[in-house]
C-alpha cells in the first residue's frame, strides 16, 4: 500500500538524459580549469578570469539541472529567495574586501605606531 | 478502507502534493541562508589569503591533482544522487537505494580525502593556528567537511526509514530535500575548488 500512495511529488519529470549531460559538463569544466591551471597556460589575470568564468558557467549547470532552479510554477518564489540571497551574497563579500583592502592600506604599521603614540601624548 | 472514492484520493492528493511543495521551499529558504554562512566564510578567507605570516601560501602547500580528484568524487556522487531521485520517480525502490549506497560511499570517499589532506597538513606543522590563511582555510573548508558529515549521517537514517516504510509520501519528501541538500554542496565545492585551491595556486 505504502508503495503505491503517492505519485505526485515533484511537479517536473526528471529526465536521465539531462542528468548525464550536465554530469559530463561539469566534469569538463572542472577537468579544464584545473588544466589550465596547472599549466600555467596564461597570464595571471587571464588565468583568474577564465577559472572564474568556467565556476560561474558550472554555477549555472548545477542550478538549472541539479537543483532545479527556475522549474517550478509561478510565482517563482524559489528564484526570488536565490536572488536575494545573491544580493546579499555580493555585498558581504565584495564589501568585507573593499573595506579590509581600504583599512590595510590606510593602516601600515607605521601609521599606526604614529597614531598609538599620538594617543599616549595626550 | 479500499472503498476509497477516486474525488477523495485526488483531493487528499493534492493537498499532499501541496504540503510537500512547502516544505521542500522552506528548505530551499535554509539552503540559502546557508550559502550566506559560506559566504561570509568566503570573504574571510578572501580578506587573509595573503596574511600568511611567514608560513607557506597556497601555491607551496596545495596539490591541484589531489583537489581535482575530490572534486570528481564529489561530481560524481552528486551525479549518483541525482539517479537515485529518477529512480525514486520511476518507483524503483531497490534501485534507487543502490544510487544512495553510491552517493554515500563516494561522499565517504571524500570525506577521508579531506581528512588525510588535513591530516598531512597538520603533521607537516601547518595547522590553522600556523597563519591566518591557514585558519580561514581550514574554516571554509572545515564547515564544508561538516556539512558533508552531516549529509552522511542523514543518509544512514534515511536509508534506514526508506527500507522500513517503503517509497511513501513522507520518505519522498525526506528523499527530495536530501538531494536538494547533497547537490547545494557540491554548488559550494565549485567555488572552493576555484577560489581557495584554483586562485590559490596561481603564481602572483
Amino acid at each position: 500500500m505504502s508503495e503505491h500512495e503517492t505519485n505526485h511529488e515533484t511537479s517536473q519529470k526528471l529526465s536521465l538524459p539531462t542528468y548525464v549531460y550536465a554530469y559530463i559538463a561539469c566534469l569538463a569544466i572542472s577537468t579544464i580549469g584545473y588544466l589550465l591551471v596547472q599549466h600555467h597556460a596564461a597570464s595571471k589575470w587571464t588565468l583568474i578570469t577564465s577559472v572564474v568564468a568556467l565556476a560561474m558557467v558550472q554555477f549555472g549547470i548545477q542550478l538549472r539541472y541539479f537543483l532545479h532552479l527556475g522549474h517550478e510554477a509561478k510565482p517563482r518564489w524559489k528564484v526570488i529567495v536565490f536572488w536575494l540571497m545573491l544580493l546579499v551574497v555580493i555585498i558581504l563579500v565584495f564589501g568585507s574586501i573593499w573595506i579590509m583592502n581600504n583599512l590595510d592600506q590606510r593602516m601600515t604599521p607605521t601609521q599606526m605606531n604614529d597614531y598609538l603614540r599620538h594617543q599616549d601624548s595626550l | 478502507m479500499s472503498t476509497v472514492t477516486e474525488t477523495t484520493m485526488s483531493h487528499h492528493e493534492i493537498e499532499e502534493a501541496h504540503n510537500t511543495e512547502k516544505t521542500v521551499f522552506g528548505f530551499w529558504v535554509y539552503l540559502m541562508t546557508d550559502c550566506v554562512l559560506f559566504a561570509a566564510l568566503f570573504a574571510t578567507f578572501a580578506v587573509l589569503r595573503n596574511n600568511t605570516f611567514g608560513g607557506p601560501s597556497g601555491q607551496e602547500i596545495f596539490k591541484l591533482p589531489y583537489v581535482l580528484i575530490e572534486t570528481i568524487v564529489l561530481l560524481t556522487s552528486s551525479f549518483t544522487c541525482g539517479l537515485a531521485m529518477i529512480s525514486m520517480q520511476q518507483r524503483k525502490r531497490e534501485q534507487m537505494l543502490r544510487w544512495l549506497t553510491a552517493t554515500f560511499a563516494l561522499g565517504l570517499v571524500f570525506l577521508g580525502l579531506e581528512l588525510s589532506e588535513f591530516h598531512h597538513l597538520i603533521v607537516e606543522g601547518n595547522s590553522w593556528r600556523r597563519s591566518g590563511f591557514l585558519s580561514s582555510y581550514f574554516t571554509l573548508v572545515g564547515t564544508h567537511g561538516l556539512h558533508i558529515t552531516v549529509g552522511l549521517l542523514w543518509l544512514i537514517v534515511l536509508a534506514a526509514k526508506v527500507r522500513k516504510g517503503g517509497l511513501n509520501s513522507t520518505n519522498v519528501k525526506r528523499l527530495t530535500l536530501f538531494s536538494l541538500f547533497w547537490h547545494f554542496l557540491d554548488v559550494v565545492w565549485i567555488f572552493i575548488f576555484t577560489i581557495v585551491y584554483l586562485m590559490g595556486v596561481i603564481p602572483a
